[in-house]
C-alpha cells in the first residue's frame, strides 16, 4: 500500500516524536508513505478564525499537490490537519462558491484540484486496512501489564466521524489492546485539551490539562496514548504548571505510535520516547526464548 | 483600538470604538464602577446581521436554534465564557452584533466540535464561532494584547511569508506581542525543550514560498458585505 504523505509543521516541531515513531512503524507493515513535495501548512484552527476562505485554499494546495502525486490517498497524522484538510474537501464538494474561490486560488499557481483525494488517519488505515490480525504478527514484545488510557481529543473524530464514533471511539483501543497492553477505562477520551489555550488563556487551559491528567491517574493508567501533537504537548509539557496550580499528577503521554514500536521491538531510539518532559519509563518484558 | 475603558453609554458604541476588557478576566473592570442598563433596546440591534451570518457557508442553520443549551451544556470552556453559547447562538440570530463581537466566548471556542456533533438542530455552532471570530477581528473588536486573537495574526502572517509553522518562532512571537513577562514564567517549559532536543528556531520554509501569497491575494473578494 503506498500513501502520499503529509506531516504538518507540529511533526517537524515540537511533535517530531510522531513522525520518529509513525515513519519506522508503517515501514515495519510495508506500507509505502511517500512525503507530498513543497506541502505548506494546513492552516489549522487559526486561519479558520481569520479568513475560512483562505484556510481552506491554503489546505487545497495540498489536496491538489497530492492529485498530481499520483497517490488516491492522503495520509495526515496531525488530528487538526486531518480535520482542515477533510473539511476543505467538504467545503469544496458543498458549497460552488467555495469550490470557485478554490479553483480560482489554484490557478494563480497552476494547480487544480478535482476534489478525489481521500485524506486518511494513520489509525484508521492501520486497523481497518491492515488489520488487527497483521498487527499482532508483528508484535514480539506485547505490552503486557501496561495500563493505557487512550485519549483521542476531538479534531481526529469530530466532526467528521467517518471511521469511528465521535463521543466513544474505540478504534485505538482494539489496536493497544491487540498489542498486548490493557485498556483502562476513560470516560473522557474525546473532551478537549484546550488546545492553544494552554499557551492563550492558562487558567482554562491547565484546567483541562488537570483535569484529563488526573482521570488517567484515578483510573490506574500507567500512560496516556494520543493520536495528536497538540493533545501530546498540552499533556506532556505542563505539567510543571499542573504541580503549581493542583499538586503533583505524573502521567506521561506517548503517541500510539510509539506503543507499537515498543511491541514490535524496534530499536528505542527510532521511537522518539525520549523527547517527552515526562518519559514513559516502562518497558515490555522481554520474551523468554523457547529453547528446542 | 483604545485599550482602557470609558465609562460610556451602550448605545453610543455601536458607532464609536468598542470598549475593551481587561485581557484575561471576567470583562468588567470594577474598579471604574461602569453602571450600564442591563436590558436591550430594539436600537441596539444591527438589523441583519443575524441574516448575514446565515448566508456564509456552515451557518445556514442557526435559523433553526431552539435554545435549547445543549451546546452550552457540552461546551467545556463554557465556565469560562460572559455569554454561554446558546446566549451568542440567540444574539447572533437576534442582530445584537455589538454585544456577540465583544464577548469572550467566540475567542474561549477551542474548536473541539462537541457542541456541532451534539446540537440536535444540525447548527454547525463551532462554524459560527469561527464567523464572528472573522468579524470581531476585520472589526477590529478585542482588547489589545489579548493573545487569542494576536495569536491568529501571527499564524496567518507566518503562513503567508513562509508556507509553514515554526510553532517556537510563532510562541516567541506571541509572548512578545501580548505578555512578554509571560514568557519568562515559562522558563521550565524552554528548559524541557531544549533537554528533549526540541528547541529550535530555524526558520521552516517551503520552495515555492511566493506561491501561498499569491493564491491567498487571489482570494480576496468582498466578504462582508455590510448589512
Amino acid at each position: 500500500m503506498k500513501f502520499a504523505y503529509f506531516p504538518g509543521c507540529s511533526l517537524k516541531g515540537l511533535g517530531r516524536a510522531y513522525e520518529e515513531s509513525l515513519l519506522p512503524v508503517m515501514r515495519h507493515l510495508g506500507l509505502e508513505l511517500e512525503e507530498l513535495d513543497d506541502w505548506n501548512c494546513c492552516g489549522a484552527t487559526a486561519y479558520m478564525a481569520v479568513d475560512e476562505a483562505k484556510a481552506c485554499v491554503l489546505a487545497a494546495r495540498n489536496l491538489a499537490l497530492a492529485e498530481r502525486s499520483g497517490r488516491d490517498q492522503l495520509l495526515a497524522p496531525c488530528a487538526a490537519c486531518y480535520l482542515v484538510l477533510n473539511k476543505t474537501k467538504h467545503y469544496f464538494h458543498d458549497y460552488p462558491a467555495m469550490k470557485a474561490t478554490i479553483d480560482r486560488a489554484l490557478a494563480a499557481v497552476d494547480l487544480a484540484y478535482a476534489g478525489d483525494t481521500a485524506v486518511r488517519h494513520p489509525l484508521d488505515v492501520l486497523v481497518n486496512d491492515v488489520g488487527l490480525d497483521a498487527i499482532r504478527q508483528k508484535v514480539v514484545r506485547p505490552l503486557r501489564g501496561l495500563k493505557v488510557a487512550t485519549y483521542y481529543g476531538c479534531q481526529l473524530v469530530r466532526p467528521y466521524a467517518t471511521f469511528d464514533d465521535p463521543y466513544n471511539p474505540v478504534t485505538m483501543d482494539r489496536l493497544v489492546e491487540a498489542l498486548g497492553a490493557t485498556v483502562v477505562r476513560y470516560p473522557l477520551k474525546t473532551k478537549c485539551c484546550g488546545g492553544s489555550l494552554t499557551g492563550t488563556v492558562p487558567e482554562a487551559g491547565i484546567r483541562m490539562v488537570y483535569i484529563l491528567l488526573n482521570e488517567a491517574r484515578k483510573r490506574g493508567a500507567d500512560c496516556l496514548a494520543t493520536v495528536c501533537p497538540l493533545c501530546q504537548f498540552n499533556l506532556d509539557a505542563y505539567h510543571a504548571q499542573v504541580r503549581s496550580e493542583y499538586g503533583d499528577v505524573i502521567v506521561p503521554t506517548v503517541y500510539f505510535t510509539q506503543l507499537m514500536g515498543l511491541a514490535f521491538g524496534l530499536p528505542e531510539k527510532q521511537l522518539g520516547l525520549h523527547r517527552a518532559a515526562v518519559p514513559l519509563r516502562w518497558r515490555p518484558p522481554v520474551p523468554e526464548v523457547a529453547h528446542a | 483600538m483604545p485599550a482602557t475603558a470609558t465609562p460610556a453609554e451602550r448605545v453610543e458604541l455601536k458607532s464609536g470604538p468598542p470598549p475593551a476588557a481587561p485581557a484575561g478576566s471576567g470583562g468588567r473592570n470594577w474598579s471604574t464602577r461602569r453602571i450600564e442598563r442591563t436590558i436591550k433596546y430594539e436600537s441596539d440591534r444591527n438589523v441583519g446581521f443575524g441574516r448575514d451570518v446565515m448566508r456564509v457557508p456552515g451557518c445556514e442553520q442557526l435559523e433553526n436554534c431552539i435554545q435549547c443549551g445543549t451546546c452550552s451544556g457540552v461546551c467545556p470552556l463554557s465556565i469560562y465564557m460572559d455569554h454561554s453559547p446558546r446566549q451568542v447562538m440567540a444574539l447572533t440570530r437576534a442582530d445584537f452584533r455589538d454585544e456577540v463581537l465583544r464577548s469572550h466566548t467566540i475567542w474561549l471556542c477551542a474548536s473541539c466540535y462537541a457542541c456541532t456533533v451534539e446540537c440536535p438542530q444540525q447548527i454547525r455552532i463551532t462554524d459560527i464561532m469561527y464567523e464572528l471570530k472573522q468579524r470581531a477581528i476585520d472589526a477590529g473588536i478585542y482588547p489589545r494584547r489579548f493573545p487569542i486573537p494576536v495569536l491568529a495574526h501571527e499564524f496567518t502572517h507566518m503562513v503567508r511569508k513562509h508556507g509553514r509553522i515554526t510553532e517556537l518562532v510563532l510562541v516567541i512571537r506571541l509572548f512578545l506581542k501580548t505578555d512578554w513577562f509571560a514568557a519568562l514564567g515559562n522558563w521550565r517549559l524552554g528548559l524541557d525543550l531544549t533537554r528533549t532536543g526540541r528547541f529550535s528556531l530555524l526558520t521552516e520554509r517551503i520552495r515555492r514560498h511566493g506561491d501561498i501569497a499569491r493564491m491567498l491575494d487571489a482570494v480576496d473578494q468582498p466578504k462582508h458585505p455590510s448589512p
